[in-house]
């Protein structure tokens, strides 16, 4: 024994070799516990399925593919498509005016942010559906002036038309955000650089800025199209024949509530799903060179 | 008579209230290697910024070949440039960051040929030949498909000068170029840019590295406190120093 003061830390002597040893992985027994109650509860939730005439699967067969509903499903996605373009084409502008330098274009995009997003889209859709009442006809003229020509409101704006408005405008407000978000996210080097080098001010925006702004976009715009997507069903009150409306209708006439919830269920599951993988392969495009890793892009980023 | 390529005159530039420039002159000729030296917090990196116009002046001007940066003359007035005049004159200032700010979204071929082509209008085909010829004079040649990100430090750096040259700049201007490296890495950047002060290039280089000052540098600056307290070649300014400040600072970092 030396006369150190701490004999045990001494590291032991020669022949225990570790690297000789077996090594046991941790075990997680409760791990198990929790898959069996799980598949105990799918399997369940499946037999019910199956075996509860409730559900009425010949019914929703009928009428999954039946040609009303499948027109339904076009208006759907059509207000979708027009929602989203519309909105985030709004949104991107709204959201340059919010970061200008200019003191009245961030007030008025601040302004209009604050609107559209304190007021429910419902009520917002009965304001357009409505929007003839307050407004008979449109007139283009000089202002408190003589008028030139004009249109009959309800001519103008359809109910498709007025649904149409009512979720872009409502849109373009949270995708505003979401874009703005993702711009102040990239880094203010990006812009030192591109401005160093004399690169023009829109090409900075759509070939520096926005590309890496799209990074952190993506998630939370593909969130904002399947929200806009189910949120469709909400035009169902200004009677336009989308998927939810439509399936209504027609529990309305035969009873079938279940089969026919099921059959806008799916589809709104099927689509999301599209959707989902649509926005994978977004993602994937707008990361490159995002990773350290030569092989680019992963699942778990 | 050899042609002034970068004049600064009396420049003054606060921070609020705090006065970070204060009066501050500087005359490069073409062709001259301006090293300015200094403790962190004198002023250097936003003395080099005005240069650009990436800082907008209090007082004073900037004026590079002749041309007033960001103002225009009118009699006895100057005007504010538009943004977009500023940029078209920064296209013929060249400015390498501290942190590379290279575009991490583009290889690195497209880092080099975006400004020339978009900022200066000139054909694709052959400002990528050129920029291929850029990358081969840093040592890059094989690098031209690779992202940023799966560079080194200072092949990131290395790039970020091919791209400044890219555009053919009248001065070339660094801002700590070598301050974001690992030590090992910091050789090979500034190898690459005495290769650029041999071949005549006009630059002013802000660093804190004296041995490089000492090796091309034409004029040492040594600012402290936003004035500049001596001036003169290397073997003045580093090895004779006159005034005490520049001593203290020389006998700390040597």
């Amino acid at each position: 024994m030396s006369v150190s003061a701490h004999p045990r830390l001494r590291a032991p002597d020669g022949d225990d070799d570790l690297a000789r040893l077996k090594v046991v992985p941790t075990r997680h027994p409760w791990r198990w516990v929790g898959i069996v109650v799980v598949l105990v509860l799918v399997a369940m939730f499946v037999n019910g399925l199956i075996t509860n005439p409730g559900w009425d699967w010949p019914t929703f067969f009928r009428f999954f593919t039946a040609e009303s509903i499948l027109r339904a499903v076009g208006v759907t996605l059509q207000l979708t498509l027009y929602g989203t373009v519309i909105g985030f084409g709004l949104g991107i502008v709204l959201a340059l005016m919010r970061l200008s330098r200019s003191r009245f274009l961030t007030a008025v995009s601040w302004t209009y942010i604050w609107a559209f997003r304190s007021i429910p889209l419902i009520v917002q859709l009965l304001f357009w559906f409505n929007i003839s009442y307050l407004y008979k006809e449109l007139t283009f003229g000089i202002p408190f002036g003589p008028a030139f020509f004009g249109f009959d409101t309800k001519d103008l704006i359809s109910p498709m038309g007025a649904a149409v408005l009512g979720l872009a405008l409502h849109q373009a407000a949270y995708a505003a955000e979401i874009v703005r978000s993702g711009i102040i996210a990239v880094d203010h080097g990006q812009l030192e650089a591109a401005a160093a080098l004399g690169i023009p001010k829109t090409r900075q925006f759509r070939r520096i800025v926005l590309p890496q702004a799209m990074r952190s976009i993506l998630p939370n715009a593909a969130n904002e199209v399947i929200g806009l997507f189910k949120g469709t069903s909400v035009v169902s009150v200004v009677a336009i024949g989308e998927l939810f409306y439509q399936v209504q209708v027609i529990y309305g006439r035969n009873a079938r509530v279940v089969a026919l919830l099921m059959v806008a269920t799916v589809w709104y599951i099927a689509l999301t799903t599209l959707l989902s993988v649509a926005q994978h392969y977004v993602e994937k495009r707008y990361s490159k060179g995002a990773t350290r890793d030569q092989g680019g892009w992963k699942w778990s980023r | 008579m050899v042609q002034v390529m970068v004049e600064l005159r009396n420049i003054h530039k606060s921070f609020g209230t705090l006065e970070v420039l204060k009066g501050v002159d500087l005359r490069v000729r073409a062709g001259e290697v301006v090293v300015i030296l200094g403790p962190s917090g004198s002023g250097k990196s936003t003395l080099l910024r005005t240069v650009n116009h990436l800082e907008k002046v209090d007082q004073g001007y900037v004026s590079i070949d002749g041309e007033l940066i960001g103002y225009r003359r009118a009699g006895d007035k100057l005007h504010e440039l538009h943004e977009r005049e500023v940029l078209k004159q920064r296209t013929h200032i060249g400015f390498v960051f501290q942190n590379f700010n290279l575009f991490p979204h583009l290889t690195v071929l497209e880092n080099v040929v975006e400004a020339p082509v978009s900022a200066q209008r000139r054909p694709l085909a052959e400002v990528r030949v050129e920029a291929r010829a850029l990358l081969a004079r840093v040592g890059l040649e094989d690098k031209e498909d690779a992202y940023p990100r799966h560079l080194s430090g200072g092949q990131q750096q290395r790039v970020a000068i091919a791209r400044a040259l890219a555009l053919q700049p009248k001065v070339l201007l660094f801002d700590e170029p070598t301050s974001a490296l690992d030590p090992e890495l910091v050789g090979e950047v500034l190898d690459v840019i005495k290769d650029l002060a041999r071949s005549g290039t006009t630059m002013v280089v802000v660093t804190h590295e004296v041995g490089f000052a000492r090796e091309v540098a034409d004029t040492v600056v040594f600012l402290d406190a936003g004035v500049v307290v001596e001036q003169g070649p290397p073997s003045q300014v580093l090895d004779a120093p006159k005034q005490a400040r520049t001593r203290a600072f020389l006998s700390k970092v040597l």
